[in-house]
């Protein structure tokens, strides 16, 4: 190697070095490789196991080295209840989209977040169900037309687009909550910032913690990548505000 | 030193059984009649150094089960009839994945909210898989405290044989009876040697456990797989034959209702009526070489269930080159004595 040469950029260890399934424009893949950054340096990746959901992000086991087991839909917090509880010495966390955590699997997650299980749940929501096709989730914004909401989600029909950070921030066994976006550089930063304290939390035996991500899925909102970035910022956010919603990680009261 | 003898509720056997086998995480939500094996266990699991989550449903319990099972423990649930309806979804996705674990089924009423009593309306869920595609449990089927605990210690055995979840099948009857029961000093077991369970990736390749099969021919091989697994499964199959060898009619007849019919037999031989009796205690597989054997040395059948007619069916499959089968049902919601079995038989008997 030469001298002069320095590395600046590099794939994590733990990224498995294949082509992507995720569409283009699609910030799944930047999820995954901040997961795999944090995992590489908190040297977590041999210790480890992976709870995939059902969607899109089922196939999160193709990209990241570690062990994996795959969870019936809207299950992977009972799933990853279940492997915690019998190895409470590995690493747990599940990675879950919208469709998956915020409708089917209300219950487990909820449940698994008052239990305070010592699990760490990454939640991507784009607002669609992605992979079968853009159907309507419980996260689509008011307006936006869907598969199953042709002429737009309507609140009086269809209720408002859920909250679930500002949800799970209200249950006690919850340790770190935050919403982050990975639309600028500026917030994939924060992203990557929050998801390492997410798992730090779990390290330290602190409790259930819990990074949501808005992200985009060009796919299905039918637009361009840039323009799918850019309604991150003019739609999303206003309604999904970022930032820390509880951090119990002082063992004080909420932020 | 003798075993310990303890004086149980079946419920408790089947608790203690697992406790004895080395369980070490259990995954439970209340429903009648089985409530005193969570409640058991949610004392003695913990002081054993295991786990109990008591689960936000059964499907989440279910699903807590999975991810247990996925890094090789002993691991355990139990439910009754509507719950295990929930259940199912998981338990298709572990034969799927093929995690080896216990489900505890306490067969109550049905169909709906049916009522708390016992029954048999369980069987076709049971021994048809019961979740959605193609898949087996092992199906075992006590008909006394005692054989409830022996049965769930050789259920764990099982479920690691076959990397397969085992169903145990008892009713209202089993889980609520008492009697003494003889237990296990010690159960030794190695499972950790199969090398697939997940615990981090040190110094190996990533394992996956999954049911997803999308690559152009995966998933016909794994049913391949499963198929020629259940089919080897064969070789575990049990029954228990009563006085059948000079009788002319044999009962079949399964757990509780089995031991029931065991006495309504005993009593019509001792007035020297030739009847016997069958009694399955693996419902999947099911034992139809036995059931085969009889038919062809002549003899005439009965199945008595407690359901409208469901193992009926692998009777006759089992026989059908050489016999038939009568049928008489108690429906749910009746509770028989072996008086009420006398009837039955007796017309099956005249023929």
């Amino acid at each position: 190697m030469q001298a002069a040469e320095k590395l600046v950029f590099k794939t994590p260890d733990v990224i498995i070095d294949r082509p992507t399934h995720y569409c283009p424009g699609c910030q799944h893949g930047t999820a995954h490789r901040i997961v795999g950054e944090v995992i590489d340096e908190l040297g977590l990746a041999d210790k480890t196991i992976a709870v995939a959901s059902i969607g899109c992000s089922v196939f999160l086991y193709n990209y990241l080295n570690v062990d994996a087991v795959e969870a019936p839909h809207g299950r992977a917090p009972a799933v990853a209840t279940g492997v915690k509880r019998a190895r409470p010495d590995r690493t747990v966390f599940t990675y879950q989209g919208d469709g998956d955590l915020a409708s089917i699997g209300m219950a487990e997650i909820m449940h698994a977040a008052n239990r305070g299980e010592r699990i760490t749940v990454i939640f991507v929501n784009n607002t669609v169900y992605g992979m079968t096709g853009g159907q309507m989730a419980p996260t689509t914004m008011i307006g936006q037309a869907t598969t199953t909401c042709p002429g737009g989600r309507c609140a009086e029909r269809e209720g408002l687009p859920i909250k679930m950070a500002e949800i799970i921030g209200m249950l006690g066994g919850v340790v770190f909550c935050e919403r982050v976006a990975v639309n600028s550089v500026k917030n994939i930063a924060r992203a990557k910032k929050a998801v390492r304290k997410a798992f730090e939390c779990q390290e330290q035996g602190l409790g259930f913690s819990f990074v949501e991500f808005l992200a985009t899925c060009p796919t299905n909102w039918k637009m361009s990548p840039v323009d799918a970035n850019k309604r991150i910022a003019d739609e999303l956010i206003p309604y999904f505000p970022l930032g820390t919603i509880v951090d119990r990680t002082g063992g004080g009261e909420d932020k | 030193m003798a075993p310990e003898r303890v004086f149980i509720k079946g419920n408790e056997a089947i608790a203690q059984g697992a406790l004895d086998a080395g369980c070490r995480c259990f995954f439970g939500y209340p429903i009648t009649p089985q409530n005193d094996i969570p409640e058991f266990l949610s004392k003695a699991l913990p002081e054993a150094g295991g786990e109990f989550v008591q689960a936000e449903s059964e499907v989440a319990a279910a699903n807590m089960l999975l991810g247990a099972a996925a890094t090789g423990v002993r691991c355990m649930t139990s439910s009754s009839s509507p719950g295990m309806s929930l259940k199912q979804e998981a338990i298709s996705y572990m034969a799927g994945s093929e995690l080896p674990a216990v489900v505890v089924n306490m067969n109550r009423g049905g169909p709906g909210l049916g009522d708390i009593g016992p029954a048999q309306g369980d069987y076709y869920q049971s021994t048809r898989g019961g979740g959605h595609g193609d898949y087996r449990l092992l199906v075992l089927a006590p008909a006394t405290c005692q054989e409830a605990y022996d049965l769930v210690i050789e259920a764990f055995a099982l479920a690691f044989r076959y990397r397969n979840p085992v169903l145990i099948l008892g009713d209202a009857i089993l889980g609520q009876m008492k009697e003494p029961i003889a237990r296990r000093e010690s159960v030794t077991y190695d499972d950790a040697s199969g090398g697939w369970h997940l615990d981090g990736n040190a110094g190996r390749d990533k394992r996956l456990i999954k049911s997803l099969f999308l690559d152009e021919g995966a998933l016909a091989g794994q049913n391949r797989h499963l198929m020629a697994k259940y089919a080897a499964m064969r070789a575990e199959t049990r029954w228990e034959a009563f006085q059948t060898e000079d009788a002319e009619l044999v009962v079949c007849a399964y757990g509780s209702i089995g031991r029931i019919a065991k006495s309504t037999v005993r009593k019509l031989r001792a007035r020297g009526l030739k009847v016997g009796l069958l009694r399955p205690i693996t419902l999947y597989p099911f034992p139809d070489a036995p059931l085969l054997a009889l038919a062809g040395q002549g003899k005439r059948f009965l199945t008595i269930e407690h359901n409208c007619g469901q193992m009926v069916d692998d009777v006759r499959l089992a026989i059908r080159t050489k016999a038939d089968s009568d049928f008489f049902g108690v429906m749910p919601g009746e509770l028989p004595n072996p008086d009420d079995l006398e009837g039955p038989i007796l017309k099956s008997l005249e023929g």
